[in-house]
């Protein structure tokens, strides 16, 4: 069999969360936005930053806040030759596990520096701030070499509007990740031949049931299926919903009919779009035929189908369907 | 209390990119493999399933449910899913036969890890708060473990190019090693740094793949007539998720571990150690205080090749392997999870 080609597509999968901080956290996240930084004391008596919420010893919950200084010591670092894009900086710059003064326990953040020579183990940083605080980690934009320029000096006191803003309880957390997105082997040969406007099944050696889509397997029998099947555009309705309410980025407007729909010669359904129907009078064993797009619209996706319309053949008695041979009904 | 026989095991090569295969398509030639091995048809034929993936991954949510259309699994089987390497789908499995519940499992772990950016995916499983919104990956945190190594004298750049010579040279026995080749020390310290102190050739490659595993009860290997190997030991242990509390030159969770497997036991003729960076290795072999009688990864290691939730449990399979060909008769495996070996994993397999 010759290796399909390897049908792949760029795509961003987005976590939108918005976390609730709880007190610890909180405390910390509203600190930063009047660009101070606070750490928790823990059982033993050591000063963490950030804080953590319960004692990595006792698991006690912690309460003691401290606040400690704004430079501290590299413990270790890293150099970032190539920053990769999710990357807080651009240039070349080093992750560092810093110590704060008045902290026993280092923190994670970025440095800014002009070239890796510029850094060593022990060297002095200071923290960096953001041009505008919320409360987020990233309010220290980074740290910077202590020295290399005045401190900041831009005073902690918030001016009294900002003085009485309350204190971080929610954070917005987006997480943006890209994938190059890879169909599979069997499913790659069937859409090559949708865009062809040819449906093709592979069939269990095992079972011999037809699966449309085919994603490699027979789910049932845990065999490779390779036998293909072109089956025909015809077939029913094994079960079907009404959607009265609109889905957020669907173009189409509701009511409209989803429908699990078997193709005679298959024995397992996909999901497509029913329309040229009464909604009220759509059901099961109803008999239907794609309606496709024009030919120079074809592209590798089942929605060259614009949907499925009834036809006039008579309904297919519930246990038959699943069951019909690839010449149908009539068959 | 019961005891856990390893009958069947199988590795995919560790490829760069898998191509079009899906994740069924990577799964099912390494099951149909260990079917063959033990001469069963398919999932109905053992009384437990488990398997080990992470769905970020490949960034297809639930592809671990796409993974079961691999397995037979109509009428339903038992089967579960831990969101972690199949080292510890085995660990589950070997609960559920201890608990009587369950005679024999199949264990399977995969990954197509290509299709993201892997060291920006695995910075999501750092601290929500404080971590992930930087993306600090896992190459730099590694890289900062490695230097706190270097600069307290219990590491040299020289020592972590041995490891990697080493794993390339023992790779060339083994045909599903990424990277393998005789090279020198000099040639790996002469390449630029990745993330310093880090060079490229110090991080394991990027690889989709997967592997599967047949365990089941020592009788029930008998009544099955297969050369098998014991896991007379079996451990893991988690330290804090907070990267500034842990001592990150040593691995006291691998230690304890290692003590509740009973490494100690008896000699240690090959470690198979989950070792991502060089000098992983290195603080691994210390912590399970491994002599110089000790082989460590005569495979390769994950250094040669490296199937993200895969690796531990083919660590694992390929202690077996030795075993049964009747190479070794006691061997150690280890398994990691979690930036800078945070949660590990340690087993002991002895010969029947």
């Amino acid at each position: 069999m010759a290796q399909p080609n390897v049908l792949s597509q760029a795509f961003e999968l987005g976590f939108t969360y918005t976390r609730s901080t709880g007190p610890v956290v909180g405390r910390f996240l509203t600190g930063l936005r009047e660009r101070r930084i606070l750490g928790i004391r823990t059982s033993d008596g050591r000063v963490v930053v950030p804080p953590m919420e319960y004692d990595p010893n006792t698991a006690e919950a912690l309460t003691e806040f401290v606040e400690v200084g704004q430079q501290g010591t590299i413990v270790s670092w890293c150099w970032v030759r190539q920053p990769r894009a999710a990357h807080p900086l651009q240039q070349p710059f080093a992750w560092a596990m810093i110590q704060l003064d008045g902290a026993d326990v280092p923190m994670i953040h970025c440095v800014a520096a002009a070239a890796e020579q510029d850094l060593a183990t022990g060297a002095r940083v200071q923290a960096a701030w953001a041009d505008e605080t919320r409360g987020f980690i990233t309010d220290i934009r980074c740290f910077e070499l202590a020295g290399a320029k005045a401190p900041d000096s831009r005073p902690v006191q918030q001016d009294a509007a900002q003085g009485e803003e309350e204190a971080v309880t929610r954070v917005e957390t987006p997480i943006y990740l890209h994938y190059n997105f890879t169909a599979g082997r069997a499913p790659a040969r069937f859409l090559a031949r949708v865009k062809e406007g040819v449906l093709t099944g592979q069939r269990c050696p095992r079972c011999a049931n037809v699966y449309i889509p085919p994603r490699g397997s027979c789910p049932a029998c845990g065999v490779a299926t390779e036998e293909e099947v072109v089956l025909p555009d015809k077939g029913t309705v094994q079960s079907f919903t009404v959607v009265a309410i609109p889905i957020p980025n669907n173009p189409i407007k509701p009511p409209f009919v989803i429908a699990n729909l078997v193709l005679d010669g298959a024995n397992i359904s996909f999901i497509h779009l029913m329309s040229e129907c009464e909604n009220s009078q759509v059901r099961i064993g109803q008999r239907v035929q794609a309606v496709w797009k024009p030919q120079a619209e074809w592209t590798y996706a089942m929605d060259n189908i614009r949907y499925f319309r009834p036809i006039d053949e008579p309904d297919v008695p519930v246990d038959m369907i699943g069951k019909l041979p690839i010449s149908g009904r009539e068959g | 209390m019961k005891e856990i026989a390893v009958v069947a095991f199988s590795q995919s090569d560790c490829l760069a990119q898998a191509g079009a295969a899906n994740e069924v398509e990577l799964i099912m030639p390494q099951l149909r493999a260990v079917f063959g091995q033990v001469g069963l048809n398919n999932a109905q034929d053992v009384d437990f399933v488990c398997s080990g993936s992470c769905d970020y991954l490949q960034g297809a949510a639930f592809a671990f449910v796409a993974g079961v259309d691999a397995l037979g699994a109509v009428p339903p089987i038992k089967e579960s899913h831990v969101e972690m390497d199949a080292a510890w789908a085995l660990y589950e499995s070997i609960l559920k036969i201890r608990m009587g519940h369950a005679d024999s499992a199949l264990v399977y772990g995969f990954a197509k890890a290509s299709s993201g950016e892997l060291p920006i995916v695995l910075s999501q499983q750092l601290d929500p708060y404080y971590l992930a919104p930087l993306w600090v990956d896992s190459v730099s945190l590694a890289a900062m473990q490695a230097r706190l190594l270097l600069e307290k004298g219990l590491a040299t750049e020289r020592a972590m190019a041995e490891v990697v010579a080493r794993s390339r040279r023992h790779a060339l026995g083994n045909p599903h090693a990424q990277l393998s080749g005789e090279v020198s020390v000099e040639e790996l310290l002469a390449a630029d740094t990745f993330v310093a102190p880090l060079r490229m050739s110090d991080c394991a490659p990027v690889a989709d793949g997967a592997a599967a595993m047949i365990i089941c009860t020592v009788d029930k290997a008998r009544e099955w007539g297969l050369p098998y190997a014991r896991i007379s030991g079996i451990d893991h242990r988690i330290e804090t998720h907070n990267l500034g509390m842990r001592d990150l030159t040593d691995s006291v969770s691998t230690r304890l571990a290692a003590e509740g497997a009973g490494v100690k036991r008896g000699p240690v003729q090959v470690a198979e150690l989950y070792a991502p960076f060089s000098h992983q290795e290195i603080i691994l072999s210390r912590a399970l205080a491994l002599g110089d009688d000790t082989v460590v990864n005569p495979s390769g290691g994950v250094l040669a090749g490296n199937l993200m939730m895969a690796s531990g449990l083919s660590r694992i399979g390929e202690v077996f392997r030795r075993i049964v060909s009747g190479e070794i008769a006691r061997g150690v495996a280890h398994a990691t999870s979690g930036p800078c070996l945070q949660h590990n994993l340690v087993a002991v397999l002895e010969s029947a």
